[in-house]
């Protein structure tokens, strides 16, 4: 009989967690509230079938315990039974699937006057790209990627001179209009995850892919990577920014062109050096692997790091000063700290970011 | 009644055997008994044994995962590489090296030529190779986690480009080694698999039709089938991404920056390999619900005291659901960026599939109607299993609806979903299985106490750990973080109670854990000092039980092969003496009513 009650329990116990719990869907600001009611037809339908179910089965098992003076009911099979239970279920899958395809037809139907914006991937920062003025993204290869092009574009492609080019702390969208966001990766697969938004997909190296979402609520929104892409994944972040269309176009033009990148102009924030330098350590990605707090990460911790002993992967020590800092930052490979993997992919900084990101990290390190 | 046709179909003919009786050769030594046994019984235990052995580290995997979680930093060995190292080794040990060899190189081994009246498989040398190199494929992937670099982070799911390149942990050798086990581990199974399909189609015994067969044997004989299609993409993809890896062809490998550096691929794609695993991984996931589904049924009918209902929808739930399973794959792949509109087909196949497993469900509930419920261990955790397996089937159906999934991938949600359905619901059929036929095994009864204790324990622990997770999982947490909190703390939407739910879940794994213990030495404990359970303790039907000995030697079933007459759920029949009638019992024996 313990059996019953703790299934009854059980049952009790799941539906009443399902109402009082406090983690649930974050408020959502985007157009895809269709997903959420969709989400609830299904808890509706597989919640009636899991309590009902269950609860004859407990029923069953207290009606029919075991006495040794009665026999089972001899019954091979009840085709008329079998057949309502099989119409039955068709009915309650097809009232889930139903809406769900409907959604999904929307879902895959971007609309022709959405706003473009990229976001590219790479281990383990995001960065962005606006189409500019001419409303086209110029054409992109892989193999164009170096230290003055960063986000590989063709540069004798017309359309790409005027892309703006945002260094991956933020991405700014307008608040009310739709926006398709095309994912690239450089290196492996990532996911593009704001909760928020409800939509998400994942970017794919060697194609482009693509969703879409119109942002209905002005804020600041975390963005996450949800495709396991190596040791620095649970820490690759970013900022969406809903704001008014006003506050998306000024921010809009302090994004350095194409063509600005290429003459070597632009781009450049205000801001004292270790201003700068934070700035600069958030675009770089360098905190999704060196943490400021003396945690665990993918990389040796930023705080009491100058002025340290620290164990090569040879064997030999090395005083942490400022010379082996700055090698470590344009060849992060020649001497890495024991424990760690070589995988630090080498900063492509102008020497006064250089500077500036020497000045950030010793405040940082205390 | 209309409805006796299933069971009583030439019910008193047993066709006369074709050849004679030849008796089949005996090993003389200790070690051709004991280690390179060809008797399938002693086969099926090594498989067990290993498989329970390697099953045991990837709990422990398991449990340092859940004290990072809660305990972020807590232990200075979990850095982020070793975190999800253990994520891709904990994943990939209890879906292939647990779960798969278990159920088929284990419970198939041991129960298909027993329950279908055979004296063994009808190959048994390579029945004997089939273990060993099941053995050397497990002993390989142990051997990664002691090669520089450690074994492959990459998730069980492999995907390259990661896989392969250096910001994942492992990529050196790692990866590679998983590849030839994985290799090592199909050859191998193709061996036993071939052995089993063939026994079950020729060398049942007389009067052994298919739909006489117990469900066990179906699902096992199903999956087996199911297994010899699916794994040859997996042993393709796994040689594909070693070729790429070792020999720089690009098959996954487009033009690719990894951390700075220029590779020389260019032109392959990732997400062929995408479809290439999961033409596997799908059916994966029903090569080991399907013989799970089969156990349950075998358990809950003879506990039942009850014939199983709706047999002959059963059989063919099955065979619907095995063959659907080979068109649903692109389910995993809502969010990986191939064509959107196959969204279309792949959610309605699968939630089409959601109809065959609903009326398994709905037989099993039905066949405790009306039965005469005996709660002993076996029956417990078959009913876990099925209350869990509720649960779980009805969270597919949210993530095969492909919009619903599309919020919900990569988070906690799938998470909590695949472990209830094809973690949680079948360990407790394993469970239930061990208790069931351990007698048959040992001659002894598992201790009933001891098993009372591990079913609560397990059952409700397990449940207390996922049934909360999936509410993580809808809050938006994603799934394979070393941690929640960031260089730049937690994302705003993370509320510290969630953090509480984390700690909750991990006390619950530690706790279930570690019953786990009291089940090993109940085994132990019990193989001598267990109550002596004679031939058939349950009162079951099936020919297993039947054998002149307990435990049965080699050959099963000593000088003559059982005849069967009958279905193999003859109980409770109207009339009969006992609630049981045997399926090598002919018509009019040990039952009042001729028919």
């Amino acid at each position: 009989m313990v059996l019953v009650i703790v299934l009854i329990l059980l049952v009790i116990g799941s539906v009443l967690f399902h109402f009082m719990s406090p983690w649930y869907l974050t408020p959502i600001a985007s157009n895809w509230g269709m997903i959420d009611d969709t989400l609830t037809i299904t808890f509706i339908v597989c919640g009636f079938v899991f309590v009902v179910v269950n609860l004859f089965m407990a029923y069953s098992i207290y009606k029919y315990r075991y006495r040794k003076d009665r026999r089972a009911d001899y019954e091979p099979e009840n085709q008329k039974l079998e057949w309502w239970l099989t119409a039955f279920t068709t009915v309650g899958v097809i009232a889930m699937l139903a809406p769900g395809l409907i959604v999904w037809g929307k879902y895959v139907d971007v609309p022709e006057d959405a706003m473009l914006v990229e976001a590219i991937g790479q281990q383990w920062r995001w960065t962005y790209r606006y189409p500019g003025a001419d409303g086209v993204f110029g054409t992109v290869d892989t193999r164009n990627v170096s230290a003055s092009n960063p986000f590989g574009l063709n540069p004798d492609d017309t359309n790409g001179q005027d892309d703006l080019l945002a260094g991956g702390a933020e991405v700014h969208l307008p608040i009310g209009g739709p926006v398709k966001v095309t994912l690239r990766s450089k290196d492996v697969l990532h996911d593009f995850y704001v909760p928020q938004i409800r939509s998400k997909m994942d970017l794919v190296p060697g194609m482009i892919t693509y969703f879409w979402f119109t942002p209905t609520k002005i804020g600041e929104y975390d963005v996450l990577c949800a495709e396991l892409c190596g040791s620095g994944h649970y820490n690759m972040r970013s900022r969406m920014v809903i704001e008014e269309e006003a506050d998306f176009q000024a921010w809009l033009q302090t994004q350095p062109t194409f063509a600005q990148l290429l003459a070597g102009v632009g781009g450049t924030s205000g801001g004292t050096p270790i201003e700068q330098g934070e700035q600069l350590a958030k675009d770089q990605g360098c905190l999704a692997c060196h943490s400021l707090d003396g945690g665990a990460g993918v990389g040796p911790t930023w705080k009491g790091l100058v002025g340290k002993n620290e164990t090569l992967i040879d064997g030999s020590s090395v005083l942490v000063d400022e010379a082996y800092l700055r090698e470590s930052i344009v060849n992060p490979n020649a001497k890495v700290v024991k424990g760690y993997a070589p995988i630090m992919p080498p900063a492509q900084l102008t020497d006064d970011q250089l500077d500036a990101l020497m000045a950030y990290l010793k405040s940082a390190s205390g | 009644m209309a409805l006796t046709d299933v069971t009583h179909d030439a019910q008193d003919f047993a066709p006369p055997a074709e050849v004679e009786e030849a008796e089949v050769y005996h090993p003389k030594t200790w070690l051709g008994k004991y280690v390179f046994s060809q008797d399938a019984k002693i086969i099926a235990l090594q498989y067990s044994i290993t498989a329970m052995a390697v099953g045991l580290l990837a709990l422990v995997l398991s449990v340092l995962m859940r004290v990072q979680l809660a305990w972020p930093g807590a232990v200075s060995f979990i850095t982020p590489d070793a975190y999800i190292q253990f994520v891709t080794m904990h994943g990939m040990i209890m879906v292939v090296y647990l779960l798969t060899a278990l159920f088929l190189g284990g419970f198939g081994n041991y129960l298909i030529p027993l329950m279908l009246g055979a004296r063994d498989m009808v190959f048994p040398y390579v029945n004997m190779i089939s273990y060993w190199i099941y053995l050397v494929a497990v002993l390989i992937l142990l051997a990664s986690f002691f090669v520089p670099g450690g074994p492959t982070g990459s998730g069980w799911t492999l995907y390259p480009p990661q896989a392969i390149l250096p910001g994942t942990p492992g990529s050196d050798w790692g990866i590679t080694l998983m590849c030839i086990s994985l290799g090592f581990f199909v050859i191998g199974f193709t061996m036993g698999g071939l052995n089993y399909v063939v026994t079950v189609l020729q060398a049942r015994t007389r009067g052994m039709t298919l739909m006489r067969m117990p469900l066990t044997i179906w699902a096992i004989f199903t999956a087996t089938v199911l297994a010899l299609l699916a794994f040859p993409a997996l042993l393709v993809s796994a040689i594909m991404m070693s070729l790429d890896n070792l020999l720089g062809t690009s098959y996954f490998m487009p033009a690719i920056i990894s951390l700075g550096q220029q590779l020389d691929h260019s032109g392959g794609s990732p997400i062929l390999f995408q479809h290439l695993f999961w033409f596997f991984g799908h059916p994966e996931v029903y090569i080991v619900a399907l013989p799970a589904f089969g156990v349950i049924s075998e358990l809950i009918s003879v506990h039942a005291r009850k014939n199983i209902f709706g047999y002959r929808l059963m059989v063919w739930a099955i065979v619907v659901i095995g063959g659907l399973s080979f068109i649903v794959w692109a389910h995993h792949m809502y969010v990986s960026g191939m064509n959107p509109y196959f969204g279309f087909f792949f959610a309605t196949t699968t939630l089409i599939i959601a109809v065959p497993t609903a009326i398994k469900v709905y037989n099993w509930v039905l066949t405790l109607w009306q039965g005469n419920i005996r709660l002993n261990v076996p029956m417990l955790f078959a009913i876990g299993f099925v209350f869990t397996f509720i649960n779980g089937g009805l969270t597919g159906i949210f993530l095969g609806n492909v919009i619903i999934d599309v919020p919900l991938s990569d988070t906690y949600f799938v998470v909590a979903h695949f472990h209830m359905v094809m973690a949680v619901s079948p360990i407790l059929a394993v469970f239930g299985a061990v208790y069931h036929w351990y007698p048959k095994i040992t001659g002894r009864m598992l201790n009933e106490g001891m098993g009372k204790f591990h079913f609560w324990m397990t059952f409700v622990g397990l449940y207390c750990i996922y049934y909360p997770m999936h509410y993580l999982g809808i809050l938006g947490v994603p799934r394979r973080y070393f941690a929640n909190a960031g260089a730049n703390g937690l994302p705003d939407w993370f509320p510290e109670s969630a953090q509480m739910v984390n700690v909750g879940i991990t006390i619950a794994a530690i706790i279930v854990a570690s019953v786990q213990l009291v089940f090993l030495y109940n085994l132990y404990y019990s193989a001598t000092r267990g109550k002596p359970a004679g031939g058939n303790p349950w009162g079951a039907t099936t020919l297993e039980w039947q054998t002149a000995d307990t435990p049965p030697t080699h050959g099963n079933f000593g000088k003559e092969l059982p005849s069967v007459y009958r279905w193999a759920y003859d109980y409770s029949v109207p009339g009969a003496e006992e609630d049981f009638i045997p399926q090598n019992v002919p018509a009019g024996k040990g039952t009042g009513h001729a028919s």
